[in-house]
C-alpha cells in the first residue's frame, strides 16, 4: 500500500461523522464609501493612494512622484501610466529583472476593508514583476473597489496560474518588533485610483 | 524519553534575567494589544470565528475527500502532489526533488512543518545549502536556534544582539543596531541568495480543494522572492491545511493576519495554481502524526489551527517564559496541546505550563477549546502514570486525605501548629511552591473550627 493510501486510509478511519458546511452568507463589513475606506487602508497598510480621473492623469500624478523621477528602469504594464524604459517581455530570465526601479501593474480589483489589490500575474510576462522590483505603482479602477474579502472572492476566477492580493509594500517588524519597509519586496507601493466609484 | 527538560526547569533558566522577562512580556503584550484593536475594528468578529469554527469542523469531518479533491485538481493544474507519512518520508521526498534538479542552495520561506519535520539538517548534512528568508528566521538560523515564536521567530532577541550577530555573520558594523539598517543589510544578503538559489520551498498557509490551489501568506514577499525565479517550488503542506473552497478562504483571512499582528491583512497573500510557466511545482502532503489526532475525539479541534500566534501572544505563561521554555517546536497553548499528542511522556510538563485562565481559547480565531484541551491533557497523564514521581505521591496523599472527614480534620490541625511553630521548616518542604511567594500566615483555627463556633453563639 503506497503511503498516499495508507494516510487516506488514516484520515477516512479517523475523521469524525460529517457536519455540514456552514456557507459564507451573512458575514462582511459594508462601509459608506468603499473607495474612501480603500484609500484610508492603504496607507494604513503604508502604501500611498492617489485618485486620478482617467489613466492620463494617472500618469501624470506618477511622473510627478520622487519613485518615477528618481527611476532610472521602469517597466509598465499598463498602457499610458509610467515612462517605461524598457519591455519586461524581451527578457527571458526572470533574474534579469533585478535592479528594476519601478514598475506599474494593474489591479482587478481593490479591497476597502483592508487596502488590497487582486493582482492577476498571469497578464504579466513575468511573475516576479510584482516582488523583485524597488518600487511598485498600482492602477485599479475605483469602480472594482469591493467592500471586503468574501465580495472580492465571489468576483475571483482561479482557473490555473498565479494571482495574489498585495497589501501594501514589503514589511517586517522581526527586529524588535520596529516596522520597516522594504524587507525583501518593494520599498513602496502607490495604488492609483482611477474614475469614479461604479 | 525521561530525560526531557520541564517547562519549569527551562523556565527557571529564562526567568533568572528578571529584566529581560519584563521585556519579552511587554513585547509580546504588544502584540496582544494590535491585535485587540484590529479585532475590534471588525464588527462581525465573533461570527466570523464561529464560522472558522464551522468551516474547520466540517473539513476535518470529510478531510479524506477533500485531500484527494486537492490531489486531483493540483494534478490537472500540472503540480506533483507527493505524499509523506511522517518526517523521515517528507524530508527523503524534499531531498529527492532537490537531488533530481541538481539544487545546491534552497531558499526556503517560513513552514513550521519543515521546522517539525527538522529538514535542514537533514538537507545540509546531504550538502544541501538551506537559507531560511523570512529576516526573523534567517536570524535566528545564523544564531543555530530554533524559532521562539510561530510568526515573529527572534522576538526573544533584543536589537544589540542582532547587530551583533550580523557583524560576525553578515560583516556588519560593530553597534549597528538600528532596526531599518539592519534589515537592508539583511536585504541585500538575502537577494544574492534568491538570485542564485535554484529551488524554493515554502509552507502552506491554505491548500484548496476544490481548485487544487495552494495559498502562502507573507509580509516580506520572500516566499514570492524564492517561487518566482528558480526552476522548482516545493511546497510543504500539513494534511489539516485544506480548506473546501476558495470562498472559504474569505472567511480565515479577514482572522489571520488580525489575529496574528494586527494587520487587516498581511501583505502578499499569493494563490498558486499550477507551476509557473518554465517551473516544476511539488506538493509534499504530510500526515507526520495529524491522522492520529484526528482519531482524538476530544482533542483533534487542534488541528483546525492557522497558525496566527494569538495564543502565544496573550498566555501568561509563554510571555514570561519564553518559546526556549517549551520542549516542543510550536510553544506556548497550541504547542503544549499538539506535543503531548506526539509523545505524552517526553512533553508530560506542557499541559501545566498553563494557568488555565482561559485567554488562549477567548483569543483563537478559530475557537479552538485550548484551555480545555490543556486539562484534558493533564488528566491524560494522569490517567498514564506520567506525572513525575514526587507530584504522584502529593497527589495520592492528598487524594487519600481529602477522603476521611476525621483524617483531614486532624491533618489539617497538624499543618497548622508545623505552620506556626516551624514556618523554616514547612517552606523548606515546599520550596517549588515558595521560591517565589511567601507562605501566608497559619490561622489559628480552621473554617470547621469558626463554622462550629459561631453557629452555636448564634
Amino acid at each position: 500500500m503506497s503511503s498516499r493510501d495508507r494516510i487516506l486510509a488514516a484520515v477516512r478511519g479517523a475523521q469524525p461523522a460529517p457536519v455540514p458546511h456552514p456557507g459564507v452568507e451573512g458575514l462582511g463589513a459594508r462601509f459608506p464609501d468603499p473607495v474612501a475606506k480603500f484609500a484610508e487602508m492603504v496607507a494604513a497598510v503604508g502604501g500611498a493612494c492617489l485618485r486620478a480621473d482617467d489613466l492620463a492623469s494617472a500618469d501624470r500624478a506618477l511622473r510627478e512622484l520622487p519613485v518615477h523621477r528618481e527611476a532610472r528602469r521602469i517597466a509598465s504594464l499598463v498602457p499610458g501610466v509610467g515612462a517605461a524604459t524598457f519591455d519586461p517581455a524581451v527578457i527571458d530570465d526572470p533574474h534579469g529583472l533585478d535592479g528594476l526601479d519601478l514598475c506599474v501593474l494593474p489591479a482587478e480589483l481593490g479591497v476597502a476593508e483592508n487596502g488590497a489589490v487582486w493582482i492577476d500575474v498571469r497578464k504579466l510576462p513575468h511573475q516576479a514583476l510584482f516582488v523583485i522590483p524597488e518600487h511598485l505603482a498600482v492602477v485599479v479602477r475605483a469602480a472594482s473597489i469591493v467592500h471586503d474579502m468574501h465580495e472580492a472572492y465571489a468576483r475571483i476566477d482561479h482557473g490555473k496560474g498565479f494571482q495574489l492580493f498585495l497589501s501594501g509594500p514589503s514589511k517586517t517588524a522581526d527586529i524588535e518588533q520596529a516596522l520597516v519597509i522594504g524587507a525583501h519586496g518593494a520599498r513602496s507601493c502607490t495604488v492609483l485610483v482611477v474614475g469614479g466609484a461604479g | 524519553m525521561a530525560s526531557v527538560e520541564t517547562h519549569a526547569e527551562a523556565a527557571a533558566r529564562f526567568v533568572r534575567d528578571d529584566a529581560r522577562v519584563h521585556w519579552h512580556d511587554q513585547a509580546v503584550w504588544f502584540v496582544r494589544q494590535k491585535r485587540d484593536v484590529a479585532s475590534r475594528a471588525v464588527p462581525d468578529w465573533e461570527a466570523l470565528r464561529e464560522r472558522a469554527e464551522a468551516i474547520k469542523a466540517h473539513t476535518l469531518s470529510n478531510l479524506s475527500a477533500y485531500l484527494e479533491e486537492f490531489e486531483r485538481n493540483a494534478t490537472r493544474l500540472g503540480a506533483v502532489v507527493h505524499w509523506a507519512r511522517d518526517a523521515e518520508e517528507h524530508n527523503q521526498i524534499v531531498h529527492g526533488l532537490l537531488a533530481e534538479h541538481g539544487v545546491r542552495l534552497l531558499v526556503k520561506s517560513k513552514s513550521m512543518l519543515t521546522e517539525e519535520c527538522h529538514l535542514n539538517p537533514y538537507l545540509e548534512a546531504r550538502g544541501i545549502e538551506v537559507v531560511d528568508t523570512d529576516l526573523g528566521e534567517r536570524i535566528v538560523q545564523l544564531d543555530h536556534k530554533p524559532p521562539s515564536h510561530i510568526v515573529m521567530p527572534a522576538i526573544h532577541m533584543k536589537r544589540e544582539e542582532i547587530g551583533e550577530l550580523f557583524h560576525a555573520t553578515l560583516g556588519t558594523e560593530r553597534g549597528l543596531t538600528d532596526p531599518k539598517a539592519l534589515t537592508e543589510r539583511a536585504r541585500r544578503h538575502l537577494r544574492e541568495k534568491f538570485m542564485t538559489a535554484r529551488a524554493g520551498l515554502t509552507g502552506v498557509n491554505f491548500g484548496i480543494a476544490e481548485t487544487g490551489g495552494l495559498v502562502v501568506v507573507t509580509n516580506e514577499g520572500n516566499a514570492d522572492m524564492g517561487t518566482s525565479l528558480p526552476p522548482l517550488h516545493v511546497a510543504s503542506m500539513g494534511i489539516e491545511k485544506i480548506v473546501p473552497r476558495a470562498a472559504d478562504l474569505g472567511v480565515f483571512l479577514r482572522l489571520l493576519a488580525r489575529s496574528a499582528t494586527g494587520q487587516p491583512v498581511s501583505t502578499y497573500t499569493s494563490h498558486f495554481h499550477g507551476p509557473r510557466r518554465g517551473s516544476a511545482l511539488h506538493v509534499v502532503v504530510v500526515d507526520n502524526g495529524r491522522s492520529a489526532l484526528l482519531a482524538r475525539t476530544g482533542f483533534r479541534r487542534a488541528l483546525a489551527c492557522i497558525r496566527c500566534g494569538a495564543c502565544l501572544n496573550t498566555c501568561p505563561v509563554y510571555r514570561r517564559s519564553g518559546g526556549y521554555s517549551y520542549s516542543w517546536i510550536i510553544p506556548g497553548p497550541i504547542g503544549s496541546t499538539l506535543a503531548p499528542a506526539r509523545d505524552a511522556g517526553a512533553h508530560a510538563s506542557l499541559p501545566f505550563a498553563s494557568s488555565l485562565c482561559g485567554s488562549c481559547s477567548d483569543v483563537c480565531p478559530v475557537r479552538i477549546d485550548l484551555h480545555h484541551q490543556l486539562l484534558g491533557w493533564r488528566r491524560e497523564i494522569v490517567a498514564r502514570g506520567l506525572l513525575p514521581p514526587g507530584k504522584r505521591a502529593a497527589m495520592a496523599f492528598a487524594s487519600w486525605a481529602f477522603r476521611g472527614r476525621r483524617r483531614y480534620e486532624l491533618l489539617g490541625r497538624l499543618g497548622r501548629w508545623f505552620l506556626r511553630t516551624l514556618p523554616g521548616l514547612a517552606g523548606a518542604l515546599g520550596r517549588g511552591w515558595t521560591r517565589e511567594r511567601e507562605l501566608p500566615p497559619a490561622p489559628r483555627e480552621s473554617f470547621r473550627d469558626v463554622y462550629r463556633r459561631t453557629r452555636v453563639q448564634s
